[in-house]
This record gives C-alpha cells, sequence and structure tokens, in this order.
C-alpha cells in the first residue's frame, strides 16, 4: 500500500467515518438563541448550526445540513466537542483546530491535548484543498456567536469580515440583512446526494 | 427590437458552399448521425464503434504520452492518471517549444516596430490566426479574434453586440441560453440583460441531459436577438444539434453564440457548416496555453460591432476629438496581446491535427463507452446524463459517498478527477444535485487508465463501506 492511501487512511480514520455515517445532534434546535449558514459556494455544501447559549455557555448545539465526510464529521463532532462549554473555551477550541487541520504551529507549541477526539482531522493538513471541508461548521458557529444573541426565531448571520487564515476559506453565513437561504441553491438540494 | 441588424436577416444562416480551407473533415468516421439533423460529424461520441482494431487509437499511444512530459510523473507514489481534461488539458512537447522557442528567438511587441524581431512576433501571430482560422473552418482570418478564453470571447460578444448601436439589446428583447450552460455561458447574458431590460430565457433539458428542441421552438420568437448554447456541455457530456439550433435561430433573424470550449478538443469544428454566428473556444482544453482562446465572429457581424475595450492597437487614428477605430479583428484587441500564447495555441492546433481530429474523438468515444460501461456495473454508481451522442466528460454518483471524498480517494490512488458543481450550478439545481464527480478524457488516456478508474471507484465503496 502506497503513501497516497496511507495519507487517506489518516485522513478518513474510523472515527471520522463513523460521525460521517451517524452524525451527531443532526437537526435544528428549536428556540435556538443563534443560528448561522455556512456555505461553501465552491463546492455547494452547506451546514446550519444553531445553538442555545445561557450565561455565555452552550447549552445545546446541532447542525444540519449536506456535505462531504470531511465537513459532516467536523460538524458532528463539533457539536459534541463544544456542548457545555463557556463561548471562550469555544473560541479557544477552534483556534486549535484551525491550527491543528492548516498544519500551523499552535501558538503554545507542542501538543493539543484538549482537542481531545477532534484530533483526528490532524490528517487534513496534508490535503489542503479539504481544509475548507474541516472548518466549514466552525466559521458558521463562529459567524452565529458574532451575529449576537438573536432574540427569537434564529436569524441569518452575516459574514464576520475576518477571514482569518491563509487558505482560501468559505464565507459563512450570507450577506448582511440577506434573507436565510435566500442566497444559494444548496437548499432544495438538501434531499438527495450527500448522505 | 431595435432596428438593428437588417442585413443579417439577409444574410441570415449561411448556407454556405463549403468553406475555403475548412479543415476536412474526414468522411466515413463512424458516428452514426442521425439522419435529421445537418450535425457535422461527430466522430467520437459515445455511440461509436469506430476505433482502430483492439482498444487501440490510431496514432501511437506510446509515442504520444511521450510528447506529453507532465504525464510521466507518479502522484502519491502511483503513476498519474489524469482525467481532469475538461478542466484543463496538458501540454504536448510542441506547444512547450513553440512558446519557448517564442522566448528565446523572436520576442517582440507585434503590429508595431519596424525592427526584425517584431515583424517576426508579428508574422508569427498572424500565422496563428490562420492556423485558428483553418481549424475552425472559418472563411477568413479576419473572423478570428484573440482572446483570453471561451469566457472573454463570450464577454466580449455580449459588451460588444449586445449594446452596439446598430446590434444592441434593447428593453423587452430576450436571450436565450440552455439549463446545461457553464456560468461563462450564463452570468454576462444576465449583466447585458439587466443593463438592457433585456429577458434572459432558459431552454430546458429532458431527462437524457438532451436540449429540449420542441422548447426552444416555442422559446424562440420575434424578440430573441441572441441564442446562447453550449456545443458540449462540461457536466453532462451531451452533444447539442448546433446546425439545427442554427436553423431555428435563423429563422427568427436572431443570432447563435456556440461555447466551443468543451468541444473543440474532441470534435471537428466547422463554423460554416455549423451555421453559428459566433463560437468561442479557450487554448487551455484544445493542448495548448491558457490565456489564450479565440473567437469566431460572421465577417458583417463583427463589421457592425462596436470596440469593447480601448487602448492601443485597436484603432485607426486617434484624436481628442474622436478616435476612428480598426477593423475587424484588430478592433476588438486592444493592448499587447498574448503573443506567445496564440504562437503556443496554433502549435496545439497543429499537433491535434496531425494527429487528425477524427482518430483523436473515435478513441475518446471508446475511453468514454469503456468508462460508462464500467462504472455503471459498479453497486451503487449512477451516471448522470445518457445524451444519445456525448463526448469527452462522464459525470457520475457513487451512493452515499459525497463527490469531494470520491475526489479524494481518487487523487490518494493517483487519478485526478474534478468534484463539484463544474461551474453549473443553476444545471445542477435542475438535475437535484449538489455536485459531481466528473471524469473526463483526452487523447493520450488508455483503457488501462480507464480500468484504474473503475478500480478506484470500487475502493471508495470500500472506504465508506
Amino acid at each position: 500500500m502506497s503513501g497516497g492511501f496511507g495519507e487517506l487512511q489518516d485522513l478518513y480514520g474510523e472515527v471520522i467515518l463513523d460521525h460521517n455515517r451517524r452524525p451527531r445532534n443532526f437537526g435544528r434546535l428549536p428556540g435556538a438563541s443563534h443560528s448561522a449558514v455556512g456555505h461553501n459556494p465552491l463546492c455547494g455544501d452547506r451546514v446550519e448550526v444553531t445553538l442555545r447559549v445561557e450565561d455565555g455557555r452552550i447549552e445545546e448545539i446541532a447542525f444540519e445540513g449536506v456535505g462531504c465526510a470531511i465537513s459532516t464529521a467536523s460538524a458532528s463532532m463539533m457539536t459534541e466537542a463544544l456542548r457545555g462549554k463557556s463561548l471562550a473555551e469555544a473560541r479557544c477550541l477552534f483556534e486549535r483546530f484551525h491550527a491543528l487541520v492548516t498544519g500551523a504551529p499552535t501558538a503554545g507549541g507542542g501538543e493539543v491535548p484538549e482537542l481531545g477526539k477532534l484530533a483526528a482531522f490532524a490528517g487534513v493538513g496534508e490535503f489542503p484543498m479539504r481544509v475548507k471541508c474541516a472548518t466549514l461548521a466552525w466559521h458558521a458557529l463562529q459567524s452565529a456567536l458574532a451575529s449576537g444573541a438573536a432574540t427569537a426565531p434564529p436569524r441569518p448571520a452575516a459574514a464576520p469580515g475576518a477571514g482569518s487564515g491563509p487558505e482560501p476559506e468559505p464565507a459563512a453565513g450570507s450577506a448582511p440583512g440577506g434573507p436565510r437561504r435566500g442566497s444559494s441553491n444548496a437548499d432544495n438540494g438538501g434531499a438527495s446526494g450527500g448522505r | 427590437m431595435t432596428g438593428s441588424f437588417g442585413s443579417s436577416r439577409s444574410v441570415q444562416a449561411p448556407d454556405v458552399a463549403a468553406p475555403v480551407g475548412a479543415p476536412a473533415a474526414p468522411a466515413g468516421t463512424a458516428v452514426a448521425s442521425k439522419g435529421a439533423t445537418a450535425q457535422v460529424p461527430t466522430a467520437g461520441t459515445i455511440s461509436s464503434k469506430g476505433a482502430a482494431g483492439d482498444g487501440r487509437p490510431s496514432y501511437d499511444l506510446a509515442l504520444v504520452r511521450a510528447d506529453f512530459p507532465v504525464l510521466a510523473q507518479t502522484v502519491h507514489g502511483r503513476p498519474l492518471i489524469y482525467l481532469d481534461n475538461a478542466a484543463s488539458s496538458q501540454k504536448p512537447r510542441a506547444v512547450i517549444e513553440a512558446v519557448a522557442g517564442c522566448y528565446r528567438d523572436y520576442y517582440a511587441n507585434v503590429g508595431r516596430g519596424v525592427h526584425r524581431l517584431a515583424q517576426l512576433a508579428t508574422a508569427g501571430r498572424e500565422r496563428a490566426r490562420e492556423t485558428v482560422r483553418a481549424f475552425l473552418g472559418a472563411a477568413t482570418a479576419e473572423e478570428i479574434v484573440f482572446v483570453r478564453g471561451t469566457t472573454e470571447a463570450i464577454n466580449l460578444v455580449a459588451q460588444s453586440y449586445g449594446r452596439g448601436r446598430r446590434t444592441g439589446l434593447a428593453a423587452g428583447d430576450e436571450v436565450l441560453v440552455t439549463a446545461m450552460e457553464h456560468h461563462s455561458n450564463l452570468v454576462p447574458w444576465q449583466l447585458l440583460c439587466e443593463e438592457r431590460g433585456a429577458s434572459l430565457r432558459v431552454v430546458p433539458i429532458d431527462r437524457r441531459g438532451e436540449l429540449d428542441l420542441a422548447a426552444l421552438r416555442r422559446l424562440l420568437s420575434p424578440r430573441t436577438r441572441i441564442v446562447a448554447v453550449t456545443h458540449v456541455s462540461n457536466v453532462l457530456g451531451t452533444i447539442n444539434p448546433v446546425a439545427e439550433i442554427a436553423d431555428l435561430v435563423h429563422r427568427r433573424a436572431a443570432v447563435l453564440l456556440v461555447d466551443g470550449a468543451q468541444a473543440a478538443p474532441h470534435l471537428t469544428v466547422d463554423v460554416a457548416m455549423l451555421g453559428c454566428d459566433f463560437y468561442a473556444f479557450s487554448g487551455h482544453k484544445v493542448y495548448g496555453p491558457s490565456g489564450i482562446g479565440a473567437l469566431y465572429g460572421r465577417a458583417e457581424l463583427l463589421a457592425a460591432m462596436p470596440p469593447w475595450q480601448g487602448g492601443g492597437g485597436m484603432i485607426e487614428t486617434v484624436r481628442f476629438e474622436g478616435t476612428t477605430y480598426a477593423p475587424p479583428p484588430q478592433r476588438f484587441e486592444a493592448g499587447t496581446p498574448n503573443i506567445e500564447g496564440a504562437i503556443g495555441l496554433a502549435a496545439a492546433l497543429d499537433y491535434l491535427t496531425n494527429l487528425g481530429l477524427n482518430a483523436v474523438a473515435v478513441w475518446e468515444g471508446r475511453l468514454l463507452q469503456r468508462a460508462a460501461e464500467r462504472l455503471s456495473a459498479i453497486p451503487g454508481v449512477q451516471l448522470v446524463g445518457s445524451a444519445r451522442e456525448r463526448a469527452g466528460v462522464l459525470s457520475f454518483l457513487v451512493e452515499g459517498v459525497h463527490p469531494h471524498d470520491v475526489g479524494t480517494v481518487l487523487d490518494g490512488l493517483g487519478i485526478a478527477v474534478r468534484a463539484g458543481h463544474h461551474c453549473a450550478q443553476p444545471l445542477m439545481e435542475v438535475l437535484e444535485l449538489p455536485a459531481t464527480t466528473r471524469a473526463s478524457f483526452g487523447l493520450y488516456n488508455t483503457l488501462d487508465e480507464v480500468e484504474a478508474l473503475a478500480a478506484a471507484v470500487e475502493r471508495v465503496r470500500e472506504v465508506f463501506a
């Protein structure tokens, strides 16, 4: 077996394949306090993250959408990793995760133990084209949190100005004020394909 | 409807007596051309059975592969299998050498300067124009405008023809496109329609992925001014019956633009036989350099069109009070052009012509047919598009696996394919698919590579089982 396929097995490890097959926390949270749609215009992947934040802590979080194995597993594992975390912890985890998948050195250097199961995404570093898949849900999350606590029903988040990483990354959310789903063609593809 | 194109109506549909110097479409090649349509011989469609003997093209495949240095490498420790030709194709030494030779031996700016190198470079570029003319079967080299590629060619027509005083669209006019267009043959028309208050109408496709000609007939009206159709779909591989469409369009006195980006590498193109008014293609998909392509425009139309970009090289006389413009094609070529690109493009077209486009098309049809057989035999694999006449590309889905994951696994096995919406989002919406995986074939691909593709797709199913 060649190096190429070895790298593939690193990318598609058991944990990732499992979360792709059986995504956790899949669906939309009723009564969410924050939400945003992440959309990757390059490949049509789309993920909606809904969460309920109370006292600066993520009480509940769910996702829904259509995407590849990497983006689906990433979203699924993100929801598991973030439940119960404070917003500050969530931000910190995203930074570490981002560094992991882009192969960037982490701020503190060395190990990133707090990533836990998310370390399964280390293989993405070998596939730069897939970084945006792994970070799509995280960008949507960031966008949801940046949009501030929405009262009443979830609303589409404005795209954050920050593109942070050097690699091409998807825009999360849509144009400020744009209608939820109005901006893309992804919505009606939801039934077929991805899953 | 503006009063514009009186003249074009009378000149319509050039029932041209054989074009001067058209690349002789070798007779008798395969293709069960369906009687009714006056389709140009589409040698290598999927239905053709004309490959030389037993799984070999009529040219020496080993020698041809040796002409393409990039093919000799390994990817992730495996021999590269390049099946992304519809996105861009690889370059033979002849092209690499032509570009390098221009830089090395006779590079200078063209069209001005009396010195030796300027003359050589100018002559080289104009020879290239003649090569493109012959490749497309145009009547004169003045009908060939060099552009950056198909996208620029279409924008040129939209911005010049579409806005010209004599040719431009008025409020209420209509532009027809099809449901299978690449964004580059859709967005320029949206921009134009928005600006002029015209409407964009879309000709639907049927379940097989063929154009609904009855719907086209219904949609054509006295308001129709421009019809823009791809010759070959970059997602479905469908070959559209351009000659038949041209006939319908000209009966309405509209003009027909054909996006030939996916057709030029695979089919013998003859604009006179096709009867189209504009034909656009890109160098990089026909084994030539990127950043160069050509627009064919019927002489009367180009002559009636205003410039679309101003600058050097496109003028006759310039005064502060006003400027008069050069005749076509220079009128549409403002600024220092891609000189070495044009020369490289000519080398690529020579290379294709020397192999014989029909030989190439027959071989690619063979590859396509084999790939369709192999992939469709794999459980859970579904082919996208089943037009009766196809060329070049094969889109497919693997049940339960996202095309991006298919693409990544194939890459790990050394196989380059495309995954995504292929710059045809409206088509993907019609198909109700977020994306497909697309394998696309070129003249250097082999049946062994098709087998490797099929084996790799089986592997995909194992990984995601």
